[in-house]
C-alpha cells in the first residue's frame, strides 16, 4: 500500500537489482562451463532462444500495464494483449526467414545489406533510437510506479535506481547478450506472474464473490468489443492500435537483433512460433488479475494509478504476510521486467549509438583510438540519461498508451522498409529514404505532439489522429516509398536481384559448402 | 466531449513543462539533423568552386574503383559531364560504348567508330561538323573531342566530350580529365592485384597444410593400428574430413561453427600425436556460432598455438580457445602457455617483412583486415617465456561478407 513501507517488497526489489547486476558482470562465467569438444555442434535450439525473446519483449507495458487497462476499461481491453502477441505473427509469416538469411544484425545493417546505401544505414540508425528511446520512457516510469507502490518512496527513487542498474550492468558487460540468462528472464516473470494469479483465483473461488457483470452492456464488462470506449472515435482507435502492434514489432530494435542467434532462416520461423505459443501464455495472467482487482477494489485508493493496481491486489485480498509476500513477487516480477527490456534497449541503442554516430565521429576528433570500451560506455549514457530526463517531464499518459507510440512508429518506418526490402525487387535507395523520411516525420511528429498536450485541449478526431498515428501514417509510409522507388527506377541497387536470391532461397540451395552433415 | 482519461490529468504547469521539453527535443533533433546533413557553407566564390570541383572528382573516384566496367562508368559519367560543362560525355573502350550522359544519346552507338583513331594512335582528336553525321535540326551533338586512356602504356579506352562548338579550353580539360580517369583506372587495377595476391595468399595457405602434418598424423594413426583399431579407423575418418574441409573449393568465408568443427577435428588428431601433453579447453557462446569469418582464419592460430604450447615445452601444454560475443561483435582468442616470443619477432612476421616460424599468423591478419578494415586485424601479445594469446574480433555483419561459395 502507499505509504506503508514493506520490507519484503524492498527486499524482492533489492535481490532483483543485485542479481541483474551480478549477471551482468560475470554472466560469461557463471552460464558457461568450459567443455571439452563438440561445442560448436551445440547451438541455441529454438525454445531457448524464443524464452530469450521472450524475456527481453515483456516489458513493464505487459506486466502491469495490461492489467492496469483490464481493470479500468474492461473486457475491451483484451485484445491488446492479443495485439502484442499478433505482431509476432506477421514478423513470422513476411520477414522472420528472410531477415536472418540476410546476415543482417540490426536493422540499419539490413538497410546496409538490401541497398548498398550508407545514408539509409544513417537514417535508420537515428529511427532505432528513437523508438529505443520512447521505448525505454515507459520502462522508467513503470519502475518508479513499481517501487513507490510497494515501498512507498518517491517514483523518482525507483527511476533512478533503474538508470542506475541498467547502466551498472550493461556497462559492466552486457555488450554480452547471453541468450540462457535472457531466457531465465522469461520464465522468472512467467513464474511472478502465473503463482500470484493462481493463488489469489484459488482465495476467490474459496470467498465465492460475484463476477462482475457481463450482461450489463453499459458497465465496463458487458456489451461487445468496442474497445478504448471512453475515448472518441473508439472503432478507429482500436484498429490504428492494432495496426501499430502488428506491424510495428518487427521494428522493435531489441527484439531483431536476438533473431541473429538463430543456425539459418528455417530456425527463425521456428523461433518464431515458439515466440507466439510463450507470449500467449503469460498474457492469460494480467487480464486475470486486472478482473479480479475489479471485484476486490471496485474504487481505485486515492493518488494510485490504474497501472499499479496488480501490486494493490494482493494485500486488498488477503491482509498480513500473505498478501506482503504476493506484492514482493509481483514487484520482483514487475522490476524483473523492467530490468530486461531496459538493458535489452540500452544495449540495442547503445551499440548503434556507439557504432554509427559515435564511434568513427569521437576518435576522428579527438585524433586517437579511444578503447571500444569506452565509447560503448559513454553511449551507454547518452541511450540512458535521455529517456529518464524525459520521463521527469513526460505527463502521465499510461504506460500502454506511450510503448503504443513506439510501436507506431516502428510500424510507420522499419515495416515498410522491412516488407517492401524483403519482398519488392524494384525498392530504390531514394524509395526506401522518403519511405523513412515520411513515416518517421509524421508518426514521430504526432507523438511529440500528444505529448505537448495538443490534444487534451481540443475535442474530435485531431487528438485521436496524434494519438493513435499508424493507421494514416502507414499507409503514407508504404505509398511514398512505392511512389518515389517506381519515380527514381535508376537508384535501385544494381544486385537487387542478388540480394534477393540469397534473401529467399533455403540456405541448402544457396549452398553452405562447409557443412559435412552428408 | 471533453476526453476522458483513465487517471486525473495534472495541472497545467505539466503542460508547460511539456511543451518547453517538447520543443527542446524538437530544436535539438534539429541541430543534430543540421550536422548530420553538414553542408558547409562557403564565402569564396574560389574555395566554393574548388570544393565542387574536388567533391565531384571525388564522387567519379568512387565509380571507377572496379576498373570500367560499364555501371562504374555509367555512374562515373554523370560526374565526368558536370565537371566537362558539355552538353555530353561518353566513354568507349576498345570492344563498344560504355556509357553515355547527356543529351543526345543517339549518337551513343557512334562513339567507337568516332575513337577508332585515338584508340589506335593515341593522340587526342577533335571532331567537327563534318565527321558527326546528324539529321536531327535540333541535336545539338555538332562536335567532339576525343582523349585517350592510357593504362598500363597501353590506350585502354577513350573519353569523348561532345557539344555545339569546342574550344581550346575544353580540348585541355578533357585531356586532363581522360589522364585522371587513366590514374584512378590503375589504382583500380593494383587494388585488383592486390585482392588475386591475398586469393593466392590464400590457395597458398591451402595448399599449406603442412607435409609434417600429414606425416605426423598419419604416424601417429598407425600407432593405434595394432592395439586401438577402432580407434584407428576414427582418427582416419577425422583425418579425410578435415582435409576435405581444408582442400575444399568455394567462398572466401565459412561460418564460425564450421571452422570450429574443423579445429575439433584438428584438434582430435593432434590429441592423439601428443596424448596427455595436449590440454585443450574451448570456451564458444553458441550466439556468434552464425558469424562469418574468412575460410581458415582460425586454424592457422591454433595451429601456432599448439606448436608453441607443446613442440618447444617440456611438460603439459595449456591451449585455450575463446569465442565471445560481444555487442555487435564476436571476439575469438587463442591461448597458449607456451614458450612465446619477441614481441618484436611478431610484429614483424605481421608486418609480413618474415615468415618466422608462425604460420600463416601475416596471411591470417591481412585477410581479416582486407575483410573487415583496419581495425579487425591480429592483436597478438607474447613475450618470451609469458605464452601467447592471439585475439580478433569479428562483426556480426560486414557488407559483402557472406558465408557459402
Amino acid at each position: 500500500m502507499p505509504g506503508s513501507t514493506s520490507s519484503w517488497g524492498v527486499a524482492a526489489i533489492t535481490l532483483v537489482c543485485l542479481a541483474t547486476v551480478a549477471v551482468g558482470a560475470l554472466g560469461l562465467r557463471l552460464s558457461r562451463t568450459t567443455s571439452d569438444f563438440y561445442v560448436a555442434g551445440r547451438v541455441v535450439t529454438a525454445g531457448w532462444n524464443a524464452s530469450a525473446i521472450g524475456g527481453e519483449y515483456l516489458s513493464a507495458a505487459s506486466f502491469l500495464g495490461v492489467a492496469g487497462l483490464v481493470y479500468s476499461l474492461g473486457t475491451h481491453m483484451l485484445w491488446l494483449p492479443v495485439g502484442y502477441t499478433l505482431g509476432y505473427l506477421v514478423l513470422l509469416v513476411l520477414v522472420a526467414a528472410p531477415l536472418r538469411r540476410s546476415g543482417a544484425y540490426t536493422i540499419p545493417d539490413f538497410a546496409e545489406a538490401r541497398l548498398q546505401s550508407d545514408r539509409v544505414r544513417r537514417l535508420a540508425s537515428l529511427l532505432v533510437v528513437a523508438i529505443g528511446w520512447l521505448y525505454l520512457l515507459p520502462q522508467f516510469q513503470g519502475a518508479g510506479l513499481a517501487l513507490r507502490t510497494v515501498t512507498g518512496g518517491s517514483p523518482a527513487l525507483g527511476s533512478f535506481i533503474v538508470a542506475v542498474v541498467v547502466f551498472a550492468s550493461v556497462a559492466a558487460g552486457g555488450m554480452r547478450s547471453i541468450t540462457l540468462v535472457q531466457a531465465m528472464q522469461y520464465w522468472i516473470k512467467l513464474f511472478a506472474i502465473a503463482v500470484p494469479a493462481f493463488v489469489l483465483l484459488w482465495l476467490w473461488a474459496r470467498g465465492g464473490q460475484p463476477l462482475p457483470s457481463v450482461s450489463d452492456p453499459a458497465g465496463p464488462f458487458g456489451g461487445a468489443l468496442p474497445a478504448y470506449a471512453t475515448r472518441e472515435h473508439p472503432l478507429y482507435a482500436t484498429y490504428s492500435t492494432m495496426l501499430a502492434l502488428c506491424f510495428g514489432t518487427m521494428g522493435l530494435p531489441h527484439v531483431l537483433v536476438r533473431f541473429y542467434t538463430n543456425p539459418d532462416g528455417r530456425a527463425a520461423r521456428r523461433t518464431t512460433v515458439f515466440v507466439i505459443a510463450l507470449l500467449g501464455l503469460f498474457y492469460l495472467f494480467p487480464p486475470v488479475l486486472g478482473m479480479l482487482g475489479r471485484i476486490y477494489l471496485p474504487d481505485l485508493p486515492q493518488d494510485a494509478r490504474a497501472d499499479s493496481i496488480l501490486l494493490l491486489l494482493p494485500s486488498a485480498m488477503v491482509p498480513g504476510m500473505l498478501g506482503d509476500l504476493l506484492s514482493a513477487v509481483l514487484a520482483a516480477g514487475a522490476f524483473a521486467a523492467f530490468l530486461s527490456t531496459a538493458s535489452g534497449l540500452t544495449v540495442s541503442v547503445a551499440g548503434v549509438v556507439d557504432q554509427d554516430l559515435f564511434s568513427s565521429r569521437l576518435n576522428r576528433r579527438l585524433g586517437g583510438d579511444l578503447p571500444r570500451r569506452k565509447t560503448f560506455r559513454l553511449a551507454c549514457v547518452v541511450a540512458i540519461a535521455i529517456p529518464y530526463a524525459a520521463s521527469w517531464l513526460a505527463p502521465s499518459i499510461t504506460l500502454a498508451d506511450t510503448v503504443g507510440m513506439a510501436f507506431a512508429i516502428a510500424a510507420s518506418t522499419f515495416c515498410p522498409l522491412l516488407i517492401l526490402g524483403v519482398w519488392w525487387r524494384r525498392l530504390s535507395v531514394a524509395g526506401a529514404a522518403a519511405g523513412l523520411l515520411v513515416g518517421g516525420g509524421l508518426a514521430l511528429g504526432a507523438t511529440l505532439a500528444t505529448f505537448a498536450g495538443v490534444g487534451s485541449s481540443v475535442s474530435g478526431w485531431l487528438p485521436v489522429l496524434l494519438a493513435q498515428p499508424a493507421a494514416w501514417t502507414m499507409p503514407l509510409a508504404f505509398a511514398t516509398a512505392v511512389i518515389v522507388s517506381l519515380a527514381t527506377p535508376r537508384s535501385v541497387p544494381l544486385n537487387a536481384t542478388r540480394v534477393m536470391v540469397r534473401l529467399h532461397a533455403p540456405e541448402e540451395v544457396t549452398g553452405r559448402v562447409g557443412s559435412h552433415g552428408d | 466531449m471533453p476526453r476522458v482519461a483513465p487517471m486525473p490529468v495534472q495541472a497545467p504547469v505539466d503542460a508547460m513543462v511539456v511543451s518547453v521539453a517538447g520543443v527542446g527535443l524538437i530544436f535539438g533533433l534539429a541541430l543534430l539533423v543540421i550536422r548530420l546533413v553538414r553542408r558547409r557553407r562557403f564565402v569564396d566564390p574560389v574555395d566554393r568552386a574548388t570544393y565542387e570541383t574536388l567533391h565531384t572528382a571525388a564522387l567519379a573516384t568512387r565509380s571507377l574503383r572496379d576498373g570500367l566496367t560499364p555501371e562504374g562508368a555509367t555512374r562515373a559519367t554523370r560526374h565526368l559531364r558536370s565537371m566537362l560543362g558539355s552538353t555530353a560525355v561518353a566513354i568507349t573502350d576498345t570492344a563498344a560504348t560504355l556509357a553515355w550522359d547527356g543529351a543526345g544519346s543517339h549518337h551513343r552507338n557512334h562513339v567507337r567508330a568516332h575513337a577508332e583513331p585515338v584508340l589506335s594512335s593515341g593522340r587526342t582528336l577533335v571532331l567537327g561538323f563534318d565527321e558527326i553525321v546528324c539529321h536531327d535540326p535540333d541535336c545539338s551533338i555538332r562536335s567532339g573531342i576525343i582523349a585517350p586512356i592510357v593504362a598500363d602504356d597501353r590506350v585502354v579506352a577513350a573519353l569523348a566530350a561532345y557539344g555545339r562548338h569546342t574550344s581550346t579550353g575544353l580540348v585541355r580539360a578533357t585531356e586532363e580529365l581522360a589522364g585522371w580517369i587513366s590514374t584512378q583506372i590503375e589504382l583500380a587495377e593494383l587494388g585488383r592485384q592486390r585482392t588475386r595476391v591475398v586469393e593466392a595468399e590464400l590457395r597458398a595457405l591451402r595448399a599449406q597444410i603442412s607435409p609434417h602434418f600429414i606425416y605426423n598424423c598419419l604416424a601417429a594413426i598407425a600407432s593405434f593400428v595394432r592395439t586401438d583399431p577402432d580407434r584407428a579407423r576414427e582418427l582416419l575418418l577425422e583425418f579425410a574430413d578435415f582435409t576435405r574441409y581444408a582442400l575444399r573449393r568455394g567462398g572466401a568465408y565459412t561460418t564460425l561453427r564450421d571452422e570450429l568443427q574443423n579445429i575439433e577435428r584438428y584438434l582430435a588428431l593432434e590429441k592423439a600425436r601428443f596424448g596427455e601433453r595436449l590440454v585443450v579447453s574451448l570456451t564458444i557462446a553458441p550466439e556468434v556460432l552464425a558469424v562469418s569469418v574468412p575460410f581458415l582464419a582460425i586454424q592457422p592460430l591454433v595451429e601456432n598455438a599448439v606448436r608453441h604450447g607443446i613442440e618447444h615445452k617440456a611438460g603439459v601444454g595449456h591451449v585455450t580457445i575463446t569465442a565471445a560475443d560481444v555487442g555487435a561483435t564476436a571476439e575469438i582468442t587463442i591461448e597458449d602457455d607456451g614458450a612465446g616470443s619477441d614481441p618484436e619477432t611478431m610484429r614483424a612476421v605481421l608486418a609480413g617483412e618474415s615468415g618466422g616460424d608462425s604460420l600463416g599468423l601475416g596471411n591470417v591478419d591481412a585477410r581479416l583486415r582486407q575483410a573487415f578494415g583496419d581495425e579487425y586485424g591480429l592483436v597478438v601479445e607474447t613475450a618470451p617465456g609469458a605464452g601467447t594469446k592471439v585475439s580478433f574480433r569479428v562483426p556480426k555483419f560486414a557488407p559483402g561478407v557472406h558465408s557459402g561459395p
